[in-house]
């Protein structure tokens, strides 16, 4: 067939060929295989576990697709909390109507950056809905990994690291939607960042989170109102691609609200921060990554200043509303 | 209600071109701005060129801060 | 370019600031100036500039610069007359005006008549391609701006003229700068020792048309551009006016504005719009001070829509901050029950105004660093 129908959901013959055929072929591993009710699985003593939900528009977009975010963004819940990811479940809401051809690049995305995370898929369900009762499709992720590393509290004095220039998914899906009329070979940063492991087992860093919804800033927002600090933020350190700043200049919008995929905000001691750089830069991929600031002692209610360019401050606050353009 | 960029024009045609910032391009009206070609630093506001950066007073206005800078530092 | 962008940096902003520092101290007196543009707002509290030249003696004002601040009610109301009770109509706006709250709502958010529907456009040339695309429809444009806007509508204007487009019309709220200044320093309700002229709205017109500010009332000025560096050339040119007795209009973006503006666009708007009384926000009607499109494409004629149908906040302020007599910190709404997240009038919603850029941008670093 070449569109998904509901028949695939019902549970019966349609469907057992549908996964054994499709499914499999390309995410097909040995415990998945088996298509057991449940993965019986040997976990390690301290194990971390997470989930996460995919709805993103459009479904493909320069440098990715939903298939490589799901992986990629439930693996990265897994690292930034100190934890090797392990296994993964996969659960699909198929929209009636799918082009299984569409289907088929999404699900190659996952096993690609699921080999490339070192996860497998070992459990999974499907679902179809009726035609305008999902977005194409919708899926869910939750992950396993083993706990290498303990994320600390930060503290004052620690140094804020990004592991590279923040806000290129957020222009690469501005240009797959199409609705501000600009062109870009601008490429998503999904990725899985499970290079970063290393950084937790040598003890290296504190706390590490991805760069997701908000952007940077309300990253660094999170961070400092949990830890109780206050975060400085050197607005002339941040390593933002050209694309980045274009779409800024151009549209008025504020980059360190943009959203990654693939990267981190990582808080480590200012005795080993230069370690970290380091390797970020030469072991692990992040040539771009940069040390962007400090945390300091909480001051009253500020979770972030913004040291800008030019030299002032002012507090920056976490993401409230839709980033709209400025048009006079 | 000012909201403008300098941005580089890559081409023209007729009554539009493309600006482009850090690989990111945009089709504008040049029809404010007769005479404009690529190559040029277009002030582009809402989709519109309304005028072509004057380098050599952009020359001028950075000499001025390196005047100051100076100054500053003596 | 990549040499502006020192213009940007902190040794330029530093030794601009040291040199204000030097003028405001041979001034000898407490300053304020007013920035006209809601853009000038943003760079200065964007860039943390407000709390720097307050420490030097020079407090900046924000001005009526704001398109979507100054629009009355009465054109709201049109707008959402023509959406609601009019078939087959496109309203065709900027995203701002959309999210200004009203009695009834924003206009994003309104039910629209059969056929009628609400579409958000970053350049007025899109207006062109919504009139192409649904030639059994009216689009009708709700044309905000000032200078620097209003050639594209003109350009628009005259499109249609040339291709003989039949479903387009204009919903106008183009005013022009000049003559809210001349409104504010002739009411002398803010003392005002100095402006700082919008850059990109001078692109347009030139210098010329602020020259009976000094002649007339003796108020120093400078055309000011966007980066920190920009502004705060800007600044000092005015403070030397200041100090040498000497008011005039200085351009202090010659990259981009020229004495005579930008002929090809003045031009294109005196060939398709014409001056007419415009109701302000915050001013009443100011004579002249208004843009219009030939009659055919008016939607008021076309449609007769209702401009008494929705109306702002009662306690909105937005009329007094436009005209500089309050600081958004000023309204006792601000910060309370105004914010960016549920505003209550327009200074709070459009990205020129100087609420929301207050709100969002000005908050003050405890402690003052600098």
């Amino acid at each position: 067939m070449d569109r998904i129908d509901l028949s695939i959901g019902s549970g019966g013959k349609s469907m057992h060929e549908f996964i054994a055929g499709v499914v499999l072929r390309h995410l097909g591993n040995a415990r998945l295989d088996g298509l057991g009710d449940a993965a019986l699985l040997d976990l390690p003593r301290h194990a971390a576990f997470t989930t996460d939900s995919f709805v993103v528009k459009p479904l493909f977009f320069p440098g990715g697709d939903i298939g490589t975010l799901c992986v990629a963004g439930t693996v990265n819940d897994l690292v930034v909390s100190g934890a090797r990811p392990l296994f993964l479940s996969l659960g699909l809401i198929l929209e009636e109507g799918l082009p299984m051809a569409d289907l088929e690049r999404i699900l190659a995305s996952m096993r690609r950056t699921a080999d490339a995370a070192g996860v497998t898929v070992v459990t999974g369900d499907t679902k179809v809905v009726r035609k305008g009762e999902a977005d194409g499709i919708y899926v869910n992720t939750a992950g396993i990994g083993e706990a290498v590393g303990r994320p600390e509290t930060p503290r004052p004095g620690d140094i804020l690291i990004v592991t590279g220039s923040p806000g290129d998914h957020g222009v690469a899906i501005m240009v797959a939607r199409r609705e501000f009329e600009f062109e870009g070979d601008v490429r998503s940063d999904c990725a899985a960042l499970t290079r970063l492991l290393p950084l937790w087992e040598s003890g290296d860093v504190r706390w590490m989170r991805d760069i997701t919804r908000g952007g940077l800033a309300t990253v660094a927002c999170e961070m400092a109102s949990q830890a109780g600090c206050t975060a400085v933020l050197r607005e002339a350190d941040v390593p933002f691609s050209p694309p980045v700043r274009g779409v800024a200049e151009i549209l008025g919008i504020e980059p360190l609200y943009l959203p990654s995929e693939g990267k981190a905000l990582i808080v480590a001691p200012s005795a080993s921060a230069g370690r970290v750089l380091e390797f970020l830069r030469t072991k692990a991929a992040c040539p771009d990554a940069a040390a962007i600031g400090t945390v300091e002692t909480r001051d009253r209610e500020v979770d972030a200043i913004l040291r800008t360019q030019s030299g002032g401050h002012r507090i920056l606050e976490p993401l409230t509303g839709e980033l709209l353009p400025r048009i006079c | 209600m000012c909201l403008a960029i300098p941005l580089r024009l890559i081409d023209v045609e007729g009554e539009h071109g493309t600006v482009d910032a850090g690989g990111i391009r945009r089709r504008i009206v040049i029809s404010l701005v007769p005479g404009a070609k690529p190559g040029d630093y277009a002030i582009v506001h809402a989709g519109f060129a309304i005028s072509l950066m004057d380098e050599e007073q952009a020359l001028l206005s950075i000499r001025t801060i390196h005047e100051l800078l100076d100054k500053a530092g003596s | 370019m990549k040499d502006l962008e020192i213009l940007r940096g902190e040794p330029a902003v530093r030794a601009l600031v040291d040199e204000i520092g030097r003028e405001a101290a041979g001034i000898g007196r407490p300053l304020q100036l007013m920035e006209v543009c809601g853009t000038h707002t943003m760079t200065v509290y964007r860039n943390g500039l407000g709390p720097v030249l307050r420490r030097l003696g020079v407090t900046m004002i924000s001005g009526p610069g704001c398109p979507v601040c100054v629009t009355p009610d009465s054109t709201i109301s049109a707008a959402a007359s023509l959406v609601r009770e009019h078939e087959g109509v496109i309203l065709a706006s900027f995203g701002d005006m959309l999210r200004v709250p009203t009695s009834e709502g924003i206009l994003m958010k309104l039910v629209p008549a059969a056929r009628s529907e609400i579409r958000i456009v970053y350049s007025a040339e899109e207006t062109l391609r919504l009139a192409r695309e649904n030639p059994d429809r009216s689009v009708v444009f709700l044309a905000a701006g000032f200078e620097t806007t209003i050639p594209s509508i003109a350009w628009v204007v005259r499109e249609c003229v040339r291709r003989d487009v039949r479903n387009v019309f204009l919903l106008s709220a183009m005013k022009t700068v000049p003559a809210p200044l001349r409104a504010i320093l002739s009411a002398g309700e803010v003392r005002l020792d100095g402006l700082i002229y919008p850059g990109h709205v001078s692109v347009i017109i030139g210098t010329h048309p602020y020259e009976f500010i000094p002649k007339e009332f003796g108020v120093p000025g400078a055309v000011a551009g966007f980066e920190p560096a920009d502004f705060l050339l800007g600044v000092l040119a005015v403070l030397q006016q200041i100090r040498g007795r000497r008011p005039a209009v200085e351009n202090a973006y010659p990259r981009a504005v020229r004495a005579e503006g930008n002929p090809e666009a003045v031009r294109l708007i005196a060939e398709t719009l014409h001056p007419a009384d415009a109701e302000w926000r915050g001013f009443g009607t100011i004579p002249q001070s208004g843009l219009l499109p030939p009659e055919r494409f008016s939607a008021l004629a076309r449609f007769n829509p209702r401009t008494d149908a929705v109306w702002t906040h009662e306690g909105c302020r937005c009329g007094e901050v436009v005209r500089g007599l309050i600081a958004p910190e000023g309204c006792p709404l601000f910060a309370r029950t105004c914010t960016p997240g549920r505003p209550l009038g327009p200074c709070m919603v459009s990205f020129e105004g100087a609420c929301l850029i207050h709100a969002k941008y000005g908050k003050e670093v405890p402690g003052g660093q600098d």
